[in-house]
């Protein structure tokens, strides 16, 4: 099945595209008709799903969280638990299908930007998996906030950079990496992270997470007898949101919510909310929404959650956002770190920080649906790397 | 209808010669101070400059374009800032144009853009980040307000796409030498006159080279085979240098006077 969302250039409406150097525009095509080529390849499809059953651990569970349910005004809360892959979040299903198409092309090293982590240690586990050079791209204040995640990069094999140009944080390791890309393209693959950058890489990454919720439709179907109510993921750049919504965007009964960073609030300027509170523009080669001044510089983003920290947002959000087929929300820092806070108590489940947004958000969705509606979440990390963050939060002495 | 950039370029070309252009970005080192270095750059042989609009991620830029951009942002640059300079150097007599990254374009008013280019005398813009995929309404403006669109090409752009940049361009094509971000090297790539090559075959529109060039000898090198050479990093890293403004404008215009030399030792 495809659900065709964008043209041949990669606009998602008047969203995505490429705004890159002409010196990337070689690199981009050979990509993408690597890409498409692989849709169709039979033995590539097989070498993945294969990767995924015996190293990934797919299919990723669904929990029915009855405990935290009672909290959500009784409605049925289903986990699609991501946080039981390999290395700990969704990140791996793109970058085992990067990795793949990295070889395909015959290059040797691989580069990426990373924000909390996760994605740095996801493309460093699948470069020492398949043998490939790797160097991480990793703000300087990143690199301190998540020292652990460092370290475990290194443990892989990787080279991490910190980053000291511009805030220090994931805009400008995604900077940083895209000028590496520059100058190496001949022999370096750029494992984006997120869904988006220029085109190719909003279908690309899309196209590697949409298996969350190809599968998890089965399985709520298997499991209730019928489609979700609403499904909700947390959303920075917006790669575990869509990797859940696609297979559902043609059943127009099931709601699709994205919870953004909220921050100190929207209304502070102190988020990380793009759609929410940004406008229309241009950031890392595609057009989306934006948080920008009046001079279309960016301003820096604010979340407790590392990965959640970027100010902008893949663009098929932002087309799904303006045709109205997916709605965005706001949860606050607080709000987050309740939800956190419950999911640990009502479920022995520790979450991502990032995630805990799209659990706050099925605490208010819950209550608005009332006890018949069932909620489809995005379980998309595990929370071992926030302990020191919620520890800190808490009040708990380390 | 020609800009004063075209006419420049017949001019250099009845010269036998290479015309020299200078980068600097608006609001830097300060807005004072570069209306002064404007106006030393064009009174010490300058042919054409591009005012650069600083910008928050500047992809295509290394370290000393980045530090010049992050203290003019720091200072509160504006387009109105970047328009002003703009006219400072139309001013000064030598030919001008904007370069700048795609979001503040688009922030701004594409259409608006281009007219205050054209009120403000310059000549047209360098967008290195703007494919020409995603440029229709951008040139639908540059036409109806009669500037130069100039587009960026690198050593890894095949033929083909090379031959569609090109016949979207105006003014100059604008060859980025190497492979990488902007910045001083001790060589311009054997790339450069490879690209600069195969450009002509593509068009008869002007050459420049950029990315590289900070000695009267580079320049003298990149004039054999071009029509321009292009100076950034190397007029910037002397005001970041210079322990006061009349030190740098002092180094700056004595560059440009070596330089000057360089673009009329070529052939």
């Amino acid at each position: 099945m495809s659900i065709q969302t964008s043209d041949v250039l990669g606009h998602f409406g008047q969203y995505g595209g490429r705004f890159v150097p002409e010196a990337l525009i070689g690199a981009l095509d050979e990509l993408e008709a690597a890409h498409n080529a692989a849709k169709s390849d039979p033995v590539f499809q097989a070498e993945l799903a294969e990767l995924h059953r015996t190293y990934t651990g797919r299919p990723s569970l669904i929990t029915e969280a009855k405990r935290f349910a009672e909290h959500a005004g009784g409605a049925r809360i289903l986990l699609k638990r991501e946080d039981l892959n390999h290395t700990g979040s969704h990140k791996i299903n793109n970058v085992l299908g990067q990795a793949l198409l990295t070889k395909k092309m015959g290059k040797k090293r691989i580069i990426a930007e990373t924000g909390a982590g996760q994605h740095g240690v996801a493309a460093a586990t699948a470069a020492a998996l398949m043998g490939l050079e790797c160097v991480v791209y990793m703000g300087e204040e990143d690199t301190r906030r998540q020292s652990l995640n460092v370290a475990r990069m290194k443990l892989l094999g990787a080279e991490v950079v910190p980053v000291t140009s511009g805030s220090r944080t994931l805009k400008d390791a995604i900077n940083e990496a895209m000028r590496d890309w520059v100058t190496n393209v001949a022999t370096t693959h750029y494992m984006l992270g997120t869904v988006a950058g220029p085109h190719p890489f909003p279908t690309l990454v899309r196209d590697f997470h949409k298996i969350i919720g190809e599968e998890a439709r089965e399985q709520v179907i298997a499991l209730t007898g019928k489609l979700p109510d609403a499904v909700l993921a947390c959303i920075g750049g917006g790669s575990n949101a869509i990797g859940i919504f696609h297979a559902f965007i043609p059943d127009t009964s099931v709601r699709l919510i994205g919870l953004e960073a909220g921050g100190d609030g929207v209304e502070t300027g102190r988020h990380a909310a793009t759609i929410t509170g940004g406008s229309a523009g241009v950031l890392h080669g595609t057009r989306s929404y934006v948080l920008q001044d009046a001079n279309g510089q960016t301003v820096e983003s604010h979340s407790i959650s590392a990965g959640l920290d970027y100010p902008g947002v893949g663009p098929e959000h932002a087309y799904l956002h303006d045709i109205g087929r997916a709605e965005y929300r706001a949860v606050n820092d607080d709000a987050a770190m309740a939800a956190f806070a419950l999911l640990c108590r009502t479920e022995g489940i520790i979450p991502a920080i990032e995630t805990a947004h799209a659990l706050a958000g099925a605490l208010v969705i819950g209550n608005e649906l009332g006890p018949d509606a069932t909620l489809l979440i995005n379980l998309s990390g595990r929370g071992d790397k926030d302990v020191q963050t919620a520890a800190q939060y808490f009040g708990i002495p380390l | 209808m020609s800009t004063p950039l075209d006419t420049l370029f017949e001019r250099v070309r009845s010269e036998n010669r290479a015309a020299l252009i200078a980068y600097i970005p608006a609001g830097f080192p300060s807005q004072s101070g570069c209306a002064k270095a404007i106006i030393a750059l064009a009174a010490a042989g300058v042919d054409a400059i591009e005012i650069g609009y600083p910008y928050s991620d500047p992809v295509m830029d290394g370290p000393t374009i980045q530090e010049a951009a992050e203290i003019s942002i720091k200072g509160g640059t504006n387009a109105a800032d970047v328009f002003s300079a703009l006219k400072t150097a139309t001013t000064a007599g030598v030919a001008a144009v904007v370069m700048t990254y795609w979001n503040p374009i688009e922030k701004y008013g594409v259409d608006a853009f281009a007219k205050s280019i054209i009120d403000n005398g310059g000549s047209g813009v360098i967008t290195p980040d703007l494919t020409i995929e995603e440029s229709g309404r951008w040139l639908e403006a540059t036409t109806k307000h009669g500037i130069n669109p100039i587009y960026v090409v690198a050593p890894s752009t095949a033929d083909d796409r090379l031959a569609q940049v090109v016949s979207k361009t105006g003014g100059f094509v604008y060859a980025a030498s190497v492979m990488g971000v902007t910045g001083t090297r001790t060589d311009v790539s054997v790339d450069a006159s490879a690209l600069v090559a195969r450009v002509k075959n593509a068009t008869k529109l002007p050459v420049s080279v950029g990315l590289g060039v900070s000695t009267r000898e580079q320049a003298k090198q990149v004039a054999a085979y071009s029509d321009g050479v292009i100076v950034g990093s190397a007029f910037i890293k002397l005001l970041l240098n210079a322990k006061s403004e009349q030190e740098g404008l002092d180094a700056i215009t004595a560059l440009a006077k070596e330089l000057a030399l360089g673009v009329r030792e070529g052939r």
